[in-house]
């Protein structure tokens, strides 16, 4: 019963969490979105007090229940392993092993540097929850958006309106592969050995597990009832039953009581064991299995410069060049992240917020001091100041609410000119694009003058040329002008980061 | 996609039509049995004909070759879906169509090869051909001969029946390219040769101008045989109205009528737009007339001024061409009552604040990449449906929020629509309509913006 009820439980979560990664219209994590507020990683670097006393609260009153019912990667493990149970052989496959102490504790210890030293780019790659949102958000979602696209596909045909075409694009390459890795990596461990994955490097599964030690309610086996045929051990993912001692791992037992159902003896009970710790015999020396992860920088997309077509007075479509990503010096992040350090040291590269941009602005960085962590860029859309979708949806604290007053209030980078790209000079034509749709006014035209200080006008018109000027003051970063510059592959005018936001 | 669209609705009215009549014909023949062997797609009469300036017969639907059935490509370099011209070639002369009219600008300058190849098989007698002198982009002497040249090659004939001064926008227009380079006087030396049957031109363009063509005409320095205008029963009296320094087609008419020069219609359908029309209209229209189009009652108005030599459709698709073929097989004349039950459509149809783009695609391609006929054919879409809201108050705002910005989408690739205007005003010389393009790009955009600021 004791395990039913988990299963449930974890279904609910699993399925919940999935689906805030895969939604685009907003609605889920209007439902749904404390689901990911609970995560324990986010609500730790969230500052979030509530939940990170309440999840410790839990984890000593009743173990690990978090890493068998809230951890997204979890009981994406548990899924991996049921499949690597089927089989008369692999039923039983397990048997119980020390703990691995000299792999589990360093591992913590050095995640735990990286993010006090701000290298949390490299440390949220074993995060479990953000891990968890990297394999959703780049494997699941474009699935899920193909069979949207299909329906939209479908709904045209009969001039509904029920659903809307999706653009699937791979936001990052590397952040891909990375999220291909781990799915493979962790996939693969749980199909093989269970809980490999939780026990020995996940750090969240270490704390935990130092409380669970002495949590309040714990399984025991009733001695008088086991007839030794350790059959529990055999099927127990984590590895942590002893049979010969009769004897539970509790920092690594997750809870997943399948040892309740699976003792024909009922030999399993609940004991009320606040503060005792269990007996264990020290490990001897173990085969220290290392994980490593590696990113691979990724391939570019050429695109094609085509030249404009000739003017042939009826019909066709100019080809459009696609625009390019600039080099920023420092990374735009949406209004809410208050600061670039704020920001590195509070994301976990969960995907969340790039999953749920509706304006394709957010997407992982591919930077080293950044790596996973979302940034902006403003090819496929602009940061639409009457948006704050990121900021209602990080769990993490490190993009934090924000109304849309203040949002569109906050100043999160400036609008550069590139002079050489601009068509009015390149083509000596006017344009003003920029100006025109700026929503804060902060680009205004000025003539274009000559070596001679003579203005010059447009050969094609005769109209006098003029050229955008910046008011750093007004612009709040948006990244409408640069999305919109006729200029391609790059943009004649973009947007650089602010290292801290300001509020004018 | 607006193609699609409108291919949609035309599907829809003749499969109505069609089941309809079919319901009807086999009711009336079989005891009440219903059967599906009327042959309903099939005209009940023969084609009805007007005289050309020779005397000799033209179908009074004429084929326009301007908007023709197209591959599947990507949108930047499609090709024409030959077999389908051939096809719908076939079917038009079989019912008596014997008037085609192209223009070297047509279809990125394909048209006229393609009608070539789908009237080869076919006896010269058979067919009348129109083309133009659609010199936009070169207006000089020998550039303009080229073109009218390269017309009797790619047309693969001796003699052009009708000869066209394609598209005259204004007086200086007319000056520009076709007076003050001698051109005028050249295809007139020409028709006296006997390469050119009829010389004529097509205008879009205020009455001044218009005034203008007829006395050169008066004049004697230029004969028109025939003139083509636009007219469809909104232009009739409301042009002004609705469009960009237009003229009411009526007065063309009454003064092309008085000098006995013959007229062309091009625009029957506005652009298509009066095919699919608003809901009231449509109800209006189908109440009376049950088991015909609505775009029939454009090409009836048409047919039933007198003075009419040819009316063009540009029938892209069969359903089109079987649906127009009815409607002028033979032609039923309007009556009285019908006449001004149209006239007081075109006068609600006014109100609408339709942009009056006909989907020419002469603006086209637009050098920042935009589709303009396709942003321009959404945004008159949502007018027709009613899915234009001003209000975040309104009940109905949500829907038609949904429904216009989705449907954007979808007709509009993001990068071509109105925000990407950079207003260089390539466009604006190019359009027959005059519509201000760029003002009403930022229009459409301003609309769109708000609409997506207000959830």
């Amino acid at each position: 019963m004791w395990r039913k009820i988990r299963i449930v439980l974890a279904t609910v979560f699993f399925i919940g969490i999935t689906l805030l990664f895969l939604d685009f219209s907003g609605v889920i994590h209007q439902w749904l979105g404390w689901m990911a507020k609970i995560q324990a990683l986010p609500a730790l670097l969230a500052l979030n007090v509530g939940i990170v006393v309440g999840l410790i609260v839990l984890t000593l009153l009743f173990g690990r229940l978090y890493c068998s019912i809230i951890c997204p990667l979890g009981v994406f493990q548990d899924i991996f392993n049921h499949f690597g149970s089927k089989g008369k052989k692999r039923r039983a496959r397990f048997s119980f092993k020390k703990e691995n102490k000299w792999l589990r504790y360093p591992i913590l210890v050095i995640f735990v540097v990286l993010m006090v030293a701000g290298l949390n780019s490299i440390a949220i790659i074993i995060a479990p929850y953000s891990a968890y949102g990297r394999i959703a958000s780049n494997l699941f979602a474009p699935i899920y958006q193909g069979v949207n696209n299909f329906l939209a596909f479908c709904a045209e045909r009969y001039d509904s309106y029920a659903f809307y075409t999706k653009d699937v694009w791979i936001k990052s390459i590397p952040t891909f592969i990375i999220a291909i890795v781990t799915f493979i990596v962790v996939g693969l461990l749980s199909y093989k050995g269970g809980r490999t994955w939780c026990n020995n490097i996940c750090p969240v599964g270490t704390i935990l597990g130092f409380f669970s030690r002495f949590a309040a309610f714990r399984p025991v086996i009733n001695v008088d009832k086991c007839n030794g045929c350790t059959l529990c051990a055999k099927k127990c993912k984590a590895s942590c039953i002893n049979p010969a001692e009769h004897s539970i791992d509790y920092s690594r037992c997750v809870m997943c009581m399948d040892c309740f159902e699976n003792c024909a003896q009922k030999a399993y009970e609940w004991k009320f064991m606040w503060g005792k710790e269990r007996i264990e015999n020290h490990c001897e020396s173990h085969d220290n299995k290392r994980r490593q992860f590696l990113a691979t920088a990724g391939a570019l997309t050429l695109a094609a410069t085509v030249k404009a077509q000739g003017k042939k007075v009826d019909g066709g479509l100019a080809k459009i060049v696609d625009k390019k990503v600039p080099h920023r010096d420092t990374p735009v992040i949406p209004a809410g992240a208050a600061s670039v350090k704020h920001f590195a040291q509070h994301c976990t590269g969960c995907q969340l917020c790039v999953q749920s941009c509706p304006n394709d602005v957010l997407r992982p960085s591919n930077k080293f001091d950044t790596f996973l962590q979302p940034e902006m860029s403003f090819e496929k859309g602009y940061c639409r100041p009457e948006c704050n979708e990121c900021s209602t949806v990080c769990p993490a604290g490190a993009i934090r609410p924000i109304t849309i007053e203040d949002k569109s209030a906050t100043h999160i980078g400036h609008a550069v000119w590139i002079r050489n790209n601009c068509i009015v000079i390149s083509h000596q034509d006017s344009c003003a694009h920029c100006a025109r749709h700026c929503p804060t006014s902060a680009i205004t035209m000025v003539p274009l003058t000559n070596d001679a200080g003579e203005a010059m006008v447009s050969k094609r018109t005769g109209v006098a040329l003029t050229i955008p000027t910046v008011n750093e003051e007004k612009c709040i970063g948006c990244g409408k002008c640069e999305n919109l510059c006729p200029a391609a592959p790059f943009s004649a005018i973009y947007v650089e980061g602010h290292l801290i936001h300001s509020v004018k | 996609m607006s193609r699609e669209m409108k291919r949609r609705e035309f599907l829809k009215i003749v499969g109505i039509s069609t089941a309809a009549t079919a319901a009807v014909a086999a009711c009336t023949s079989k005891k009440g049995i219903l059967s599906n062997e009327s042959g309903s797609s099939e005209p009940q009469g023969d084609m009805t004909y007007r005289e050309a300036p020779d005397g000799s017969p033209v179908s009074l639907l004429g084929y326009g070759m301007m908007r023709l059935p197209m591959l599947v490509g990507d949108g930047t370099n499609q090709e024409i879906n030959q077999d389908m011209v051939n096809q719908e070639v076939d079917y038009a002369i079989a019912h008596g169509i014997n008037y085609f009219d192209s223009s070297p600008a047509y279809v990125q300058g394909k048209s006229e090869q393609s009608l070539s190849i789908a009237l080869s098989k076919y006896d010269r007698s058979q067919y009348n051909v129109a083309t133009k002198l659609s010199n936009f982009s070169d207006r000089t002497k020998e550039g303009s001969i080229k073109m009218y040249k390269d017309s009797f090659v790619n047309l693969g004939v001796d003699v052009i029946d009708f000869y066209l001064l394609h598209g005259i926008g204004s007086i200086a227009d007319f000056e520009g390219r076709f007076h003050e380079n001698g051109m005028v006087e050249y295809l007139m030396n020409e028709k006296s040769l006997g390469h050119i049957r009829n010389l004529g031109f097509s205008i879009h363009s205020d009455k001044e101008t218009f005034d203008y063509m007829m006395g050169i005409h008066d004049s004697g320095e230029a004969h028109w045989d025939f003139v083509q205008i636009q007219m469809n029963y909104v232009d009739w009296n409301h042009a002004s109205e609705h469009g960009f320094r237009s003229v009411a087609a009526s007065y063309m008419y009454d003064e092309l009528v008085r000098r006995g020069i013959r007229i062309v219609i091009m625009e029957p359908l506005l652009g298509g737009s009066l095919a699919s029309v608003n809901e009231h209209i449509d109800y209006e229209l189908k109440r009376r007339e049950p088991e015909q189009s609505v775009a029939s009652w454009a090409f009836r108005f048409c047919g039933t001024q007198e003075g009419i030599m040819t009316v063009l459709s540009g029938m892209t698709y069969m359903e089109h061409l079987i649906d127009n073929t009815k409607t002028f097989s033979p032609l039923k004349p309007l009556s009285k009552e019908e006449l001004d039950l149209l006239e007081k459509i075109a006068t609600q149809y006014v109100k609408y604040n339709l942009i009056p783009c006909t989907g020419c695609s002469y603006c086209m391609p637009c050098p920042y990449g935009l589709d303009i006929p396709a942003i321009f054919a959404h945004y008159n879409k949502c007018i027709n449906e009613g899915n234009m809201v001003e209000d975040p108050e309104d009940d109905d705002y949500k829907r038609a929020r949904r429904a216009f910005l989705i449907g954007y989408d979808r007709s509009v690739p993001k990068l071509r629509q109105a925000s990407h205007c950079v207003h260089c005003r390539e466009c604006v010389s190019h359009c027959p309509q005059h519509i201000g393009i760029p003002g009403q790009m930022t229009m459409i955009d301003n609309y769109v913006e708000a609409l997506k600021r207000n959830k």
